[in-house]
């Protein structure tokens, strides 16, 4: 085993005791935390993949504004293990299928793994650098990437909207 | 399990091991210091004497104030959630240590035959890094504010992350501009790049502005330390706090304050370049005394960007909530975008 061979197991440890502590703990604060944690790990491993720029954007998204949002929100809510809502058992099925479902995907797309890791390997595994990825994302990905654009420019619309409703 | 071992760099570890200390020493020498200068400057601006008790000039100020925290009664209210209410400030000091990882304290050094740079970590991303650890900064503090169970506290901490995440944003189109100009990431590589140049203030005069100002944002500094208005909040975030918890609270801000003035210095003012639009190695020196002569300057300039902080501070009072909340999005945000605009029209008229 090489150091990057332990550094592996160990994220992927991390990554999966802290999903497991986030789904089963009681308390909505630690279950946060607990994600935060996964998501470090999740970074840990796009490091370990040299995607540098992808490794700090998700801590930066996720873990720096979109945890602190959901921590703002359970903070306010004043949620505790006492007065947690109990989801009936409908919802509780239908999370059952949608998380089927994305584990389908998940498994196809894994399948396919092979083929994908060759296509990695012909840019020198550099693919993960900010210079490559940005030239990816404006000749090969121009359309999906200026289709997200319109899409995150919609939800912020969506956003305002919502926010002046009050006024 | 013996080629692990032998397959390390032992020498680069210990170098990067001893250097690593070297830099948490100094910030927190300079951060405890910085405590008895702000002390100093608000009583000169005040007309004061400031403390002038332990010491030639006070100067043992920050030594008796740091024994008062250690010796106090350590207090974890009964309501309160132990673990987070530790977590907590532990948090704020880890986070406000990280980013001296990536900042260039000064050019190479060669001892025994060996170059050294003066910089932890030249990552490739070294000014999203620091984005990074700035947005995982706030969790100190509202993790902190919560685990007192106490509502001052709770507001407190809400406000200061309201108001971080708000300021994040046109923080982050400010230095979009930067890296139009500079075409990169890493920190090492824009300072190399304003070696010889000119300093990075000269190009981007309105985005250092933006800067700084969400700089004092993002440090709680007045007049933005909403967090603990102490006339609203009785003391804000760490209100429950007491003895050295409390004081690396404190502690934290100042730190937090050092590195930020690193990271200014480094983005607009050159890092450790000396003068402006000349090239030093006209001078002939050898590699270690322009490394040694470089880092002074660089701490030169960070002592004089901590000055403006404190400046600041003593002279303008603190904002309403709704005008914080105004200015960081109806005022800066636009003038940040403005700025990109500006420069990115630049750009591409002049390389054209």
């Amino acid at each position: 085993m090489n150091i990057t061979e332990i550094l592996f197991w160990f994220l992927s440890a991390l990554a999966l005791t802290g999903a497991l502590m986030m789904v089963t703990g009681k308390n909505p604060v630690y279950s946060v935390l607990w994600l935060i944690v996964v998501f470090f790990a999740i970074s840990g491993h796009y490091i370990l993949l040299n995607a540098q720029f992808l490794a700090i954007v998700n801590l930066i998204v996720y873990a720096g504004a979109i945890m602190v949002l959901f921590l703002f929100v359970i903070m306010l809510m004043n949620l505790n293990a006492d007065n947690e809502p109990q989801k009936n058992k409908w919802l509780k099925f239908a999370g059952l299928i949608a998380g089927g479902s994305l584990l389908l995907i998940l498994v196809g797309a894994l399948r396919q793994s092979d083929a994908l890791r060759t296509q990695a390997l012909q840019t020198g595994g550099e693919i993960g650098l900010i210079h490559h990825l940005g030239k990816v994302l404006f000749t090969d990905y121009v359309l999906p990437f200026e289709l997200t654009s319109i899409l995150f420019l919609s939800a912020i619309v969506g956003a305002v909207v919502i926010g002046k409703k009050g006024d | 399990m013996n080629s692990i071992l032998l397959s390390v760099d032992w020498a680069l570890v210990l170098e990067k091991t001893l250097f690593i200390a070297f830099i948490i020493s100094i910030s927190l020498v300079i951060a405890m210091y910085t405590t008895y200068g702000e002390r100093k400057i608000a009583a000169w601006i005040q007309d004061r004497h400031g403390p002038n008790r332990a010491g030639p000039f006070g100067l043992l100020q920050p030594l008796a104030d740091g024994l008062k925290l250690f010796f106090k009664e350590e207090i974890i209210p009964n309501s309160s959630n132990k673990f987070l209410f530790i977590l907590g400030p532990s948090l704020a000091m880890i986070t406000a240590m990280l980013t001296g990882a990536v900042i260039p304290w000064g050019d190479k050094i060669e001892i025994f035959g060996r170059s050294i740079s003066l910089q932890i970590a030249d990552v490739n991303i070294g000014i999203l890094y620091v984005f990074g650890v700035v947005s995982l900064g706030v969790y100190g503090i509202m993790i902190g504010a919560w685990a007192s169970n106490n509502k001052f506290s709770l507001m407190g901490g809400l406000r200061a992350a309201s108001q971080i995440i708000s300021y994040e944003l046109a923080m982050g189109i400010a230095l979009i501009a930067l890296l139009m100009t500079s075409g990169t990431l890493s920190l090492g590589e824009m300072v190399r790049q304003q070696q010889t140049g000119g300093w990075n203030f000269f190009i981007q005069p309105l985005g250092f502005l933006i800067f700084l100002i969400c700089a004092f944002a993002e440090c709680n500094r007045t007049p933005f330390d909403l967090a603990e208005a102490e006339n609203e909040l009785i003391g804000g975030y760490h209100a429950e706090y007491s003895s050295m918890k409390l004081g690396f609270y404190l502690f934290a801000e100042y730190i937090n304050m050092f590195i930020s003035s690193a990271v200014m210095a480094s983005l607009y003012f050159g890092g450790y370049d000396i003068i402006p639009f000349y090239d030093e190695s006209a001078w002939g020196l050898s590699v270690n005394t322009m490394a040694v002569l470089g880092a002074l300057a660089l701490f030169v300039k960070i002592l004089l960007l901590i000055f403006v902080f404190m400046w600041v501070r003593w002279t303008i009072p603190r904002f309403r909530y709704d005008q914080l909340m105004n200015l960081g999005w109806k005022g800066l945000i636009p003038l940040a975008l403005f700025n990109m605009l500006i420069t990115a029209a630049f750009i591409l008229f002049l390389r054209k």
